[in-house]
C-alpha cells in the first residue's frame, strides 16, 4: 500500500475582511486563498508557483497556523496518526509547530541581529523544551554541520556573515528540531545566482538526508522545475493547474500556465522571448475578481462560458489536474529542451 | 575608437573612502557603449555594476567618493568628458535626461510619493525649457498611452501608489524617455516584477529602442534577461570587467572561469531535475583595499598560486570582439 501524504489540504480557505469607515464595517473581502485542496507526499517537494498576489505566501503561513485560516482542513498524517491542524487550540498547536518549520526569503531581516547564532539555532529547541545544556549544545552543533557552517561562528551575530551564510542559518534553525515539513518561502530568490545553487544543492542533500517534505514556493520557474517533484500553480487565491513537474512544464494544460512559462527568459541568445503574444495586463484586484474564470481578462482562449461560469478543478491526465473550460481541447505551448 | 561608438568608458575608478578602507567599487572599468545598440552588464551584488552607473551618471553620494577615469560622450560635434563636468552644475543638469536618463529598480522609491505621476514627468519637460504647461500635459498623456498605460489621460493625476508595480516601471520609463535620451541606463529595471509583467517591460523597451533609435546600457544578475536584451555584453566581478563580447559568444562560448561557473549554476529546464547544480565555492567578497590581482582568485577552480594572485591579468583578444581577463589565455 502507498504511504499516505504527509500533508494534506482540503478546501483551505483564508479571506482578510475589507473594513471601511469609523466602525471599521465589513464591506467585504479578499479571498487571499479559495477553497484550495492538494497533498504532499513524505520525502518529497511540492512547487507553488504563482505572481505576487496570488496567494501563494499566505496558503504557506495557514499550513503552518501562523494566520489562522478562515475555513478548511489541515490534514498531518504523521506516524499513523491524522491530526488536523485547523482544529488544534493553542497550547496543542505549539507542541505540534516541532513537526513544521519555515526557511524565509530574506535572510537579512528574519534573523534577529542581536543574538548569536548559537541563541538562533537553538531556540526552536528550547522553546519546545526539547533539550538543555549538553544535549542543547550538541544539537545546535549538529544542525550546523548539516548545513556547513563553521562551529566557530557559534558565537558570532548575524551582521557577521554574508547573505547564503545567513540562508544556513536559517535552515540550521528549522532543522534543529527534527521537523517533517519545511515551508520554504522564496528561500533562494533574494541570493545571488552563484549562492542559490549552493543553497539549492543543500536543501536536496538534506532532504535525502532526513527524508525531510518541502513546500516550495517561488516565482522563478526554473528553480522550481529544479527542486520540485510536483508543482501546484495559483492564480487569484485558486489553484489552476497541478502536475508532476515535467509533465506541467511539458504539456501544460491551464493557459495561465501557458503565459507563465512563456514569459520565462532563458538564458540563451538564440531563444529569445516572442515578440507578439504572451499574455497582457497584470492581475486583478482579489477584492473584486472577475467574473467567471478569473483568469478569462488575460486569457487568449477565452470564449463566452468563461466569462460566465467558473471552470471546476478537474482530472485531465493521471495525476494532473487543471481549472479550464477547455483543458482537453487546447494544445498549449510547453517547453522543450 | 569605434565609428558609431556613443560613450565611452576608459580605465573608469569609483572609490569609497569608508572607516574600513576604501571601497573599491569600480577599479578600472573600460567599455564602449554603441548606438542604437544594447550593452548588458552582468554580476552578482557588490561587483559594481550599479555604481559604473552612478558614475555615468554622476550620482555617486559626494561625501566619501572619489572618481577616475573618462566618460566620453560622443557628439556630432565632438567629445564632452562626462567626468570632468561639475556634478552640480548646469551642463551636466542639461545632460541628464535629455542625453543619458536612468531607471531604477524600484520605482516606488525614485518616485515622489507626495506628487501625481503626471506633475513628475512633466517636470523634466519644464526643466529643460517647455513653457506651456497644456501641450506638456498632452504629450505626457501621449507618452503614456505609449509605454502601455490604460486610461492615460486619468492615470496622469494619480500617485505612484495607486499605481500597480508594472504601471509604476511603465511610468518610469515614460519620464527617461520624454527628452529622447541617446541613452538610456536599466539598472534591474524588472527585477522587482512578476515574470509575465517582466516579460511586457522586455518587449516595450525593445520596441521603443528600434522606434526612438537610443542605446541602453542594461544592468542585471539574472542572466536570462540578459541574453534577451544585450547584443553585448560585459561581465563584472568585484570592480573589474573579467569577460567581455558580443551576447552569443559569452553565452555560447564562455572563456572565463566566471562566467563559466555563472552559466553552470543556473538551473536549466529539462536537465538539471535531480541533479547536483554546478557550484562556485564560497562568497562574493567585499572590495575592502583588494590586493592587485585576480578578483576571482580565491573562488576559482583553475586558480594558479603564483600567476592568479600576483597581478591583473590583462584583456586577452580571444576572438573578434570577444576579451577575457584571466591567466588561462595570456
Amino acid at each position: 500500500m502507498r504511504e499516505p501524504s504527509l500533508l494534506e489540504l482540503r478546501g483551505l480557505k483564508k479571506y482578510f475582511p475589507i473594513e471601511r469607515g469609523f466602525l471599521r464595517r465589513v464591506v467585504g473581502h479578499v479571498r487571499a486563498v479559495d477553497h484550495v485542496s492538494l497533498s504532499i507526499d513524505k520525502g518529497r517537494t511540492l512547487g507553488l508557483v504563482g505572481e505576487s498576489g496570488s496567494g501563494k505566501t499566505t496558503l504557506g503561513r495557514c499550513v503552518l497556523r501562523a494566520i489562522d485560516l478562515t475555513a478548511g482542513e489541515i490534514l498531518f498524517h504523521h506516524e499513523g496518526v491524522t491530526t488536523d491542524l485547523a482544529q488544534l487550540n493553542r497550547r496543542n498547536l505549539r507542541e505540534f509547530r516541532k513537526h513544521m518549520q519555515m526557511i524565509f526569503q530574506d535572510p537579512y531581516s528574519s534573523l534577529d541581529p542581536r543574538k548569536t547564532v548559537f541563541d538562533i539555532v537553538s531556540e526552536p529547541l528550547r522553546i519546545n523544551r526539547i533539550a538543555a545544556g549538553k544535549a542543547l549544545e550538541d544539537r545546535v552543533r549538529a544542525a550546523l554541520e548539516l548545513v556547513g557552517l563553521d562551529l566557530r561562528y557559534m558565537k558570532r551575530y548575524p551582521h557577521a556573515f554574508s547573505g547564503g551564510q545567513r540562508q544556513r542559518i536559517g535552515i540550521a534553525r528549522a532543522l534543529s528540531i527534527n521537523p517533517q515539513l519545511i515551508v520554504c518561502d522564496e528561500a533562494v530568490s533574494a541570493l545571488d545566482v552563484s549562492v542559490q545553487a549552493q543553497i539549492l544543492n543543500l536543501l536536496k542533500d538534506l532532504q535525502e538526508e532526513l527524508s525531510l517534505t518541502y513546500l516550495f514556493i517561488a516565482h522563478d520557474l526554473s528553480v522550481v522545475e529544479h527542486v520540485s517533484d510536483e508543482v501546484a500553480v495559483m492564480y487569484v487565491g485558486k489553484l489552476v493547474e497541478q502536475a508532476p513537474t515535467r509533465q506541467l512544464f511539458a504539456r501544460p494544460r491551464h493557459p495561465y500556465t501557458e503565459a507563465l512559462l512563456s514569459a520565462i527568459p532563458r538564458p540563451d541568445p538564440d531563444q529569445p522571448l516572442p515578440e507578439t503574444g504572451g499574455i497582457e495586463g497584470e492581475l486583478p484586484d482579489p477584492a473584486n475578481p472577475p467574473s467567471g474564470c478569473y483568469f478569462h481578462p488575460r486569457c487568449p482562449y477565452a470564449e463566452q462560458i468563461c466569462r460566465e461560469q467558473e471552470p471546476p478543478l478537474a482530472e485531465v491526465a493521471p495525476n494532473h489536474t487543471a481549472a479550464c473550460h477547455f483543458a482537453d481541447e487546447l494544445a498549449l505551448q510547453g517547453l522543450e529542451n | 575608437m569605434m565609428p558609431d561608438a556613443l560613450l565611452e568608458v576608459k580605465d573608469l575608478h569609483t572609490y569609497f573612502e569608508l572607516e574600513e578602507g576604501t571601497l573599491k567599487a569600480v577599479n578600472g572599468v573600460s567599455f564602449t557603449i554603441r548606438k542604437n545598440r544594447t550593452l548588458g552588464i552582468v554580476g552578482e551584488s557588490g561587483c559594481g555594476k550599479s555604481v559604473t552607473a552612478q558614475s555615468i551618471m554622476r550620482i555617486t553620494p559626494k561625501k566619501n567618493s572619489s572618481m577616475r577615469g573618462q566618460i566620453l560622450l560622443h557628439h556630432e560635434s565632438g567629445a564632452v568628458d562626462v567626468a570632468q563636468l561639475d556634478e552640480d552644475g548646469d551642463e551636466m543638469r542639461d545632460l541628464r535626461g535629455r542625453d543619458i536618463a536612468m531607471i531604477f529598480q524600484e520605482p516606488m522609491t525614485a518616485f515622489s510619493p507626495v506628487h501625481t505621476v503626471g506633475n513628475q514627468i512633466m517636470e523634466a519637460l519644464f526643466v529643460h525649457g517647455e513653457r506651456d504647461k497644456r501641450a506638456a500635459r498632452k504629450r505626457v498623456i501621449a507618452l503614456l498611452d505609449e509605454v502601455g498605460i490604460p486610461a492615460p489621460e486619468r492615470r496622469i493625476d494619480e500617485y505612484p501608489f495607486q499605481l500597480s508595480g508594472g504601471m509604476r516601471q511603465r511610468s518610469m520609463i515614460a519620464m527617461a524617455i520624454i527628452l529622447n535620451p541617446r541613452l538610456l541606463i536599466a539598472d534591474e529595471p524588472t527585477t522587482a516584477l512578476d515574470v509575465t509583467i517582466q516579460a511586457q517591460i522586455l518587449r516595450l523597451m525593445k520596441r521603443l529602442q528600434r522606434d526612438n533609435g537610443m542605446a541602453i546600457m542594461f544592468i542585471t544578475h539574472d542572466l536570462g534577461v540578459i541574453a534577451n536584451m544585450a547584443d553585448d555584453v560585459a561581465v563584472m566581478y568585484l570592480g573589474k570587467i573579467v569577460e567581455y563580447g558580443a551576447s552569443r559568444q559569452i553565452f555560447n562560448d564562455p572563456k572565463h572561469p566566471y562566467t563559466k561557473g555563472l552559466l553552470r549554476s543556473i538551473p536549466k529546464f529539462g536537465t538539471t531535475i535531480g541533479k547536483h547544480l554546478a557550484t562556485i565555492k564560497g562568497t562574493v567578497p567585499v572590495p575592502l583595499d583588494p590586493p592587485d590581482a585576480c578578483p576571482f582568485a580565491n573562488r576559482c577552480a583553475e586558480f594558479i598560486a603564483g600567476a592568479c594572485d600576483v597581478r591583473m591579468p590583462a584583456a586577452v583578444a580571444v576572438a573578434p570582439g570577444h576579451s577575457v581577463n584571466c591567466v588561462l589565455y595570456e
